[in-house]
């Protein structure tokens, strides 16, 4: 299995990335290294290996759903790159 | 002796006895850092008025007398991944470059009730991706032993501080060995805790399942008093353990009678320099003639390993890492024609080439058609390098080897060739991903560079680990060497 610059374009995408051509060429060859290493896995038999997503036992943490403090207006806005009454700006999504 | 050279314990009687005030500390401090980091490139950011303000303010307590904290007055850097209210916290990214964090990390608020005082923000590689600090987008640190060599990474500047003697100890993370490997590259002691001992609420996330937070110090006494500081159950953090926290200190007795080592072949096998394997060898001699005893054993897994960590780092990088998006905080690009533009640019704009690497390959591995091959893969051979571990735990209580393979390299030598990078971290990855504890301690030189011990221990068996680095070190003078700057 060996990805395409077309492959990479895709992934760019998903991920929002913009990349130059350069970058396209570059990670089209170093992510096709890191895949062929990554096949090695194949070696192994993990037919009835339970999967490892967490080493720690623990599953749903809850927590009484009681009202609590939270950041003032101002303090959540205190790194918005752009801002108008008391919101996030960005720029328009619908026409 | 330098005053950073001193234990704590010895700091501490010298404030008590008003040899010494945290003024002084403080000034010693930012003194250092003002001789040494021009070469040494440690810190982002320096947090000078506040550092002095609370050493004003710990100095007027020692005069009136009552409790002090655990890490009283002691200078502290903490890694620049961990979100310190009001003080810059980039990660060292551009896109993080104007980030003022609107809270404290939970590690943060606990150094503060053990009243060390945080003299400024470390630096390492953008967002914890890289093993050598050159992966920094404002510049990288350099190895105090020898400025033309890397500190290590991700956690170079936290380690270069303390071996510089800047600080008298620094927070770093550890995800695949990124607080034991700089520990080791620096002649420093790193302990990267069992997965969930210590809080990640604050610590901006690289990958969720592996992230840890832990001290770099001069000494395993030291490192168990930080540990003291900073471990214990979060309700912020919904994956910190819930387990009760044992008193470190009391564990280093400097008694390892019995204590059975397992030393894995696949550490000291192929691609280990001969210099850091004859290190680990006299390490381990030095505990037989503790009392302790040691066999080879096998993790038959680890050549698969690095492999299993990048599929899952990357993963999990390309999830959290989602959420700069130029938004709520960072860098905006400018003048973007529409929304998607507005991510796309600001992303594009912001990330380094290993943070945009990782990112494309853990958007591969997650994306459909592409998720049972890699990411569901890995998470199963995740097991069985988990029960390797388990399986030599049954009759040892620690496992030993090397912390690296080699000694530091030098800047620039391994820059173009991500592979050769990631097989640096062959001997503290597969800890990582298993979560249990390790510490990196010095166990000696290559060629005037330091060398790492790695002692690795059973899940919440910090006492052990801690016991036996610190028996070690009582009968070695590797960690008192000094770089000469």
């Amino acid at each position: 299995m060996s990805i395409t610059v077309k492959d990479v374009e895709h992934v760019a995408n998903l991920a929002r990335l913009e990349l130059s051509e350069q970058e396209k060429e570059q990670f089209t060859g170093q992510l096709n290294a890191i895949l062929k290493y990554a096949e090695k896995l194949n070696e192994l038999d993990t037919d009835g290996v339970d999967p490892t997503s967490h080493v720690l036992p623990v599953t749903n943490v809850m927590r009484d759903d009681v009202v609590r403090d939270s950041v003032t207006l101002e303090t959540a806005l205190r790194n918005a790159p752009d801002e108008e009454d008391g919101q996030f700006k960005v720029p328009a999504v619908l026409e | 002796m330098a005053l950073f050279d001193l234990r704590l314990q010895e700091i501490h009687n010298q404030l008590t006895s008003k040899e010494l005030s945290v003024g002084e500390l403080v000034d010693a401090s930012y003194r250092r850092i003002a001789e040494t980091d021009s070469s040494i490139q440690a810190f982002l950011t320096l947090n000078e008025d506040g550092a002095r303000a609370a050493a004003a303010e710990l100095d007027k307590q020692l005069q009136d007398g009552g409790e002090r904290g655990l890490l009283f007055g002691l200078p502290a850097g903490i890694k620049d991944n961990i979100v310190t209210e009001g003080l810059l916290t980039t990660c060292a990214s551009q896109f993080l470059r104007n980030y003022d964090p609107i809270y404290n990390a939970t590690v943060v608020q606990k150094l503060s009730a053990a009243q060390s005082v945080t003299i400024g923000k470390l630096n390492m590689d953008e967002f914890a991706m890289g093993g050598s600090n050159e992966n920094s987008s404002f510049y990288p640190t350099r190895n105090p032993w020898n400025t033309d060599y890397v500190p290590g990474g991700s956690s170079g500047g936290s380690a270069a501080s303390v071996a510089a003697g800047q600080v008298y100890f620094s927070l770093g993370s550890d995800t695949g060995g990124s607080i034991r490997q700089p520990a080791a590259y620096c002649g420093i002691v790193g302990l990267k805790p069992t997965y969930g001992l210590v809080s990640r609420f604050g610590l901006v996330a690289f990958a969720s399942s592996l992230d840890q937070i832990g001290p770099l110090t001069k000494n395993v006494e030291d490192s168990a008093y930080v540990l003291q500081a900073i471990a214990g159950y979060d309700g912020m953090d919904s994956t910190s353990a819930n387990v009760e926290i044992p008193d470190y200190v009391s564990a280093l007795s400097g008694d390892v009678k019995g204590l059975r080592i397992g030393v894995p072949k696949e550490y000291l096998g192929q691609g280990i320099d001969p210099k850091v394997k004859e290190a680990v060898l006299a390490a381990l001699q030095q505990f037989e003639s503790l009392g302790a005893t040691w066999d080879e054993v096998s993790l038959p897994h680890t050549e698969y390993a690095v492999a299993t960590y990048y599929l899952l780092a990357s993963s999990e990088a390309s999830s959290n890492l989602a959420r700069f998006d130029g938004v709520r905080y960072g860098v905006r690009a400018e003048d973007p024609d529409s929304l998607i533009e507005l991510y796309r640019k600001s992303r594009s704009q912001g990330f380094g080439d290993e943070v945009k690497r990782r990112i494309m390959l853990g958007t591969y591995a997650l994306s459909s058609g592409y998720y049972d091959a890699f990411y569901l893969k890995a998470q199963k051979v995740r097991t069985l390098i988990k029960q390797d571990f388990d399986n030599v735990f049954q009759n040892y209580d620690i496992i030993v080897g090397p912390t690296a393979p080699t000694a530091a390299f030098r800047i620039g030598e391994q820059v173009g060739d991500p592979l050769t990078m990631y097989l640096n971290d062959i001997c503290t990855i597969p800890v990582s991903l298993a979560g249990v504890p390790a510490i990196s301690i010095p166990c000696g030189f290559a060629d005037g560079l330091p060398v790492g011990l790695q002692i690795i221990g059973k899940a919440f068996d910090e006492r052990t680990v801690l016991r036996a680095a610190h028996a070690f070190e009582q009968h070695t003078d590797h960690h008192k060497q000094r770089p000469q700057l």
